[in-house]
This record gives structure tokens, sequence and C-alpha cells, in this order.
């Protein structure tokens, strides 16, 4: 267990700056979870934390302690790569205790530490193989293994389950949740993969081109996006943007409206930024179907996604921007038909227009 | 598309054969001829140069052309330098030329681009070229024995050896296979906490088979086919002479061609056991690298 302190972190590459900037607490015990889109800079933060990368500016503390000028191996973290990166010539047993050997520990203290580990991650039965008799799952399964080991102070995760198939990634989703519980240890991950960001994570940190856009607890984030990047990146589908025209501003809220949404109470968080324009954000999920000429939008069926449990259904509004929604039940719909809809204007957000519109879908 | 009829197939199949019988026959001829002619006497041998009698062990065969041979040059000394020098030097090789490239892949410091480009660049300089500043060079050279310094290296092992250690060709056999090798490995191997010495001797090399094996042959070739001009002038005394220059004791004024083949015959045997032994490692690594030693 250990707390992490990176304070104006910043790394070049020659003249190409590509953290620019992050400060951030990380307490003991925390999942953290950093996420964003490919070349946010989110691997390289992690690879500045375990040493493999220089820091080019600003300090690094673990525990308190300035790490920048340490090498990896000082810095008492273990780290789990994508390409699981276990050692192709070592039988499972030798892979996991590689890091005690290399500390000379005594072949009791390694059979007794590998045998805890194994027993973590049930692996017992596996500890004489070569990796290449074992399946994609079980190498990953290993590198936890030898990360357990050692006991570090943090450990970091670097994409660890997106090389494996889909029911997998789910399985070992939920193991890394409960040895984080059961190891009570500061963990630090990286991914790509919003799922996993929301269901592990104490706090996320979402980046964007080397910098943070927003830290919080995964029900924050979501429901209370600080950002149009934020917005659109957490949620899937994600959020739809309306370009609106703020009409009134009262107190905390902010009459809204344009061609297609008729006008609306929203509150502004004190966003707006008196251009008498603004973007609404509505979640997929928080739009329902109303009785016809009764909705707030109407929209044009464009295509239906069935999925049984929901229905996802890409529409044209009025003003021929897009929407998309998400209804908690199966629906048909045709192409060409018309629905209204109604969403409740509590669960939507503005943002100010020259925050720019960036969706991930 | 027509279906190829079982007929054309094997008819197909026959003419490869027979291509690759063929081919298989041009590359043996000079071997069979060699191991044959070593047991005929001379004059047999030279008439028999005009019929295929040259390729078979037929009429007056005897081991006395090896008697001839033992009596007129000491081979097995001669065989034991070659493989003495052979040995150390591949050993010393892939010992160094390991190290320098993983120093030149994994480790960072400014240079090391322009270094092993200049090394690179070696390759193209024939030997011949500087074998008479290297032999100026090495004659004033010191080294430290039993007796304290003494100057210059001629005529000794260490000569046929240190020059030959470190090679460009072998340096960039290693960059190229280390290169190759999954990064991950080695960050993992960081994370853990191992040094750099110990990240080359526990997971470097231990994945470096076929290199090893690629390198190790082509040097253990050049060394034991390949040395003559370097070792002709730079060992003048019988004790440190290699097989290739102790071929000359049978080029005198006259040339016993039976004594010649039936030399040729006994110092090919260490290379064709070690081919054997090596075959298939040997194989891999010219279809992996396309150079041949």
């Amino acid at each position: 267990m250990a707390t992490l302190k990176l304070k104006d972190f910043r790394k070049s590459f020659g003249k190409v700056e590509v953290i620019k900037g992050v400060d951030l607490e990380i307490g003991h015990g925390e999942f953290v979870v950093f996420v964003g889109p490919s070349g946010c800079g989110k691997s390289t933060l992690l690879r500045m934390i375990s040493g493999l990368e220089d820091i080019t500016s600003g300090t690094l503390e673990i525990d308190g302690r300035v790490m920048n000028d340490l090498p990896p191996k000082d810095r008492e973290v273990a780290m789990v790569f994508q390409t699981y990166a276990i050692f192709p010539h070592m039988t499972v047993r030798e892979n996991m205790a590689f890091g005690l050997t290399i500390a000379r520990a005594s072949k009791q203290e390694k059979q007794q530490k590998v045998a805890e580990a194994a027993r973590i991650l049930q692996m017992e039965h596996l500890l004489d193989r070569h990796p290449s008799q074992l399946s994609g799952g079980q190498r990953q399964r290993v590198a936890i293994g030898r990360a357990i080991v050692r006991n570090p102070k943090v450990f970091l995760f670097d994409e660890p389950l997106s090389n494996l198939d889909a029911a997998l990634r789910m399985d070992m989703r939920m193991e890394i949740g409960k040895l984080h519980e059961q190891l009570d240890a500061t963990m630090v991950y990286v991914t790509h993969d919003q799922v996993e960001a929301m269901t592990l994570a104490d706090k996320i940190v979402v980046l964007k081109d080397g910098r943070v856009m927003q830290v919080g607890t995964p029900m924050d984030l979501y429901h209370d996006p600080g950002n149009l990047f934020v917005a659109g990146f957490l949620g899937a589908p994600s959020m739809n943007f309306l370009q609106v025209d703020v009409q009134t501003v009262e107190g905390d809220d902010a009459k809204v409206g344009n061609a297609a949404l008729k006008p609306i109470n929203v509150a502004h968080k004190d966003r707006l930024n008196g251009s008498g324009k603004a973007i609404l954000g509505v979640r997929p999920q928080h739009v329902e179907a109303a009785a016809p000429g009764e909705g707030m939008l109407l929209g044009t069926v464009e295509f239906a996604e069935r999925l049984g449990s929901e229905t996802v259904v890409d529409m044209v509004l009025k003003d021929d921007s897009k929407f998309i929604a998400a209804f908690n039940e199966d629906k048909v719909f045709e192409p060409g038909q018309t629905v209204d809809l109604v969403f409740d204007p509590a669960q939507a957000h503005l943002f100010a227009p020259s925050d720019e519109v960036e969706t991930v879908h | 598309m027509a279906l190829v009829s079982a007929e054309n197939r094997g008819l197909r199949l026959a003419a490869r054969y027979a291509t690759l019988t063929l081919v298989a026959l041009v590359f043996m001829f000079p071997l069979v001829f060699m191991v044959v002619s070593s047991f005929k006497p001379d004059q047999q041998l030279l008439s028999d140069t005009s019929s295929l009698r040259a390729f078979l062990p037929v009429g007056d065969i005897s081991l006395d052309n090896y008697y001839a041979a033992f009596r007129r040059a000491p081979i097995g000394l001669f065989m034991l330098n070659s493989v003495f020098v052979t040995v150390t030097t591949v050993l010393l090789s892939i010992l160094l030329c390991s190290l320098a490239a993983f120093s030149f892949v994994f480790l960072e410091w400014t240079g090391r681009n322009v270094l092993l480009t200049i090394i690179l660049a070696t390759l193209i300089i024939p030997f011949e070229t500087i074998a008479v500043p290297l032999l100026l060079f090495v004659s004033k050279l010191p080294w430290l024995g039993m007796e304290g310094i003494a100057w210059g290296w001629l005529n000794t092992y260490r000569v046929q050896i240190i020059p030959w250690i470190v090679d460009a060709l072998t340096v960039f056999l290693f960059v190229q296979f280390f290169k190759d090798l999954p990064r991950e490995l080695i960050e993992a191997a960081r994370v853990e906490g191992a040094s750099w010495f110990m990240i080359y001797r526990k997971i470097v090399m231990p994945l470096s088979g076929p290199v090893l094996a690629t390198a190790a042959i082509l040097k253990s070739l050049k060394m034991y086919n390949e040395q003559y001009l370097w070792p002709l002038i730079v060992v003048q005394d019988e004790a440190h002479r290699p097989v290739m220059v102790g071929l000359g004791y049978f080029f005198q004024l006259q040339i016993a061609w039976g004594e010649v083949m039936a030399y040729l015959t006994l110092i090919s045997v260490p290379v064709i056991g070690f081919y054997l032994l090596m075959q298939r490692a040997f194989i891999s690594s010219i279809a992996s690298t396309g150079v041949k030693g």
C-alpha cells in the first residue's frame, strides 16, 4: 500500500510534448484507472510512474519519497503488460519467482510466496508448465502472479485485458476487482475500455492529448461530466449533443431550445460564455418515447438495433442533427417512422460552445 | 481450372527429383573424388581422371597415402591447432559480439547509432587490404605472460585468435535478433529488479538459441576452413600452424596428389562431423539470414 503523488508531470519526446502537466494524488489502496482514446498519453504516464520512461519535468512521489531518478527496480512497483511479457524459457513457477530470484531470496521464501500467489489466482496446478502450454488468460494470470509475489507498493496495469477475448476479459476483470479487494493494494490501471474503467475504478482519470480532462468516481464522471470530452467519452452509445440557443438565464437555470427542441430549463452550472449559444448533452438512455404531439423532440428513424434488452435507434431531428435514443425494452421501429421524444431536463447537461465538441463513438 | 492428372503429377515429381539428384551429384563429385583418390597411388589417380573411375574406389586401393601424409606433416598437431583456435575464437566472439549488440540495442548512450554504422561499414573492407598494417601492428604489441612482458605476437595462438574475435557480421546478426525480441520482456525484467547484466544473462541469452547457432556456425566455418593468408604471414613456426597452411607441405617440388587428397580428407573430418551435429541449425540459419560463411 502506498500513496502516489504526481506534480506537474511532463514528458517530451524530442520536441513533441506528450504529457502536458499532470497533477494527481492517489491514496492508499485506491484503484485508479487512466482512460482515454489512443494517443492520449495514458500508457506513457504509467510508464513514467514505473520508471521505464524518464520524467522530463515535474515530480513523482511514492509514499512521500521522490522517485524521479530511481531506476524501475528501486521504485517498488510491479507492472502487468498487455502482451503479458512472461519469460517463455521459464516455467510458471520460475516466472513468478523471478523478482525474488533477482533479489536473492531464500528458496523457502520463494516457495512460500509463489504458493500463496498461486493460491490467490487458483493456478497451483499450472506451476510447472511453460508459458507456451498456457492459454492467454492463464498467461495473464501468471503475469499478475509475478506482480503479487513481490508484494509491491503499487501495482501498475497497462491494458492487461486487451489481448483477451470478450468472455475471458469479463472474467479477468472481475478477478482483478476481487484481487484489489483481497490485497487492498494501490493499483493504477490503464485502459481504453470504458467498461473496465467504470467497473473497476475507485477513481477514473480521463486523459486527452496529455492532459487530465477530469478526475472523479465513475458515477461522478458519468452523471456529472465536467466538459464535453468526458461527457462524450463515457457511456455507450455516447451522449447526444444538441446545438442550442440560450433564451434566458434565471438563477441557476438557463432556458434553451432550438429549431428541433422545445424550450426547456436546464442547470447551467456557470458554464455559459454569454455568446447566446450552448451545447446540450442528453444521454441516449435518458430519452423516452412520448405520445404523438407531446414530445420535446421529434425524431425520424434511420435505423434501429434490437439487442433484446434494449433498442438503440439512430434518428435525425428537424434541424438535420443526428440523435441516438436507447430504449430500455425491445421495440420495433421502421426506418422513416417519426417518434416523439422526451427526457428529464434535470438529467441533461449544458456546456459552453467554446468547449469543442468531441464525441467518441 | 483443369485438374492435374495423377500421371502428370507423377511425372512432375520424377522430374523434380531428377533435377535435385543431378544438382546433389554435382556438389558431391569433388568430395567423392577427394575421398576415393586418397586411397589410390598417384599414377592410377591421374589416369583415372579421364573416366568415371575417378569417382569409384577401384584398382589399387590402399592406405599408403595416409601413412605417407602422416610422415610428411604433423597432421594431428595442425588439427589440434586449428580446433583450438576455432573453438576459442568462437566462444569469445559469441560473448563479446552479443554484449556489444546488447548495448547497441537495449542501452541508451549517445553515439551508439554512429558507432554501429561504422562497425557495419567495415563489412565492405576485404581482409587483404588490412593484412599488412595489421601484421605491423601485432608484431609490436606487448603481451603479459608467465615470464613478464613479451613484445610481438608473431608465432602464437593469440595472434590467430584475438584479431578475429569481433567482426561486424556477428555483431550485426546479434543486433538484428535482439531488435526482434519483445521489448516488454526486457521492461518486465527491469521492473522486476533485474540489472542490465542480469537481463543479458537470464533473459536475452537464453532466448537467443537460433542466433547463437547461426553465429557459432558461420564463425567456426570461417575460422577452420578459411584461415589461410593470416596464419601464413604471422605464424612461421610449426608448433602453432593451422591445417590450411599445413597444406603447403604437400606442394613441394613434386606434388604427391594422393597424399594431398588423404590430407584433405583427414582435415575435412571435423568439419563434416560438426556439420552433421549442427545440420538442422545450420540449414535454418542459412534460411533465416541468407548468409553463408
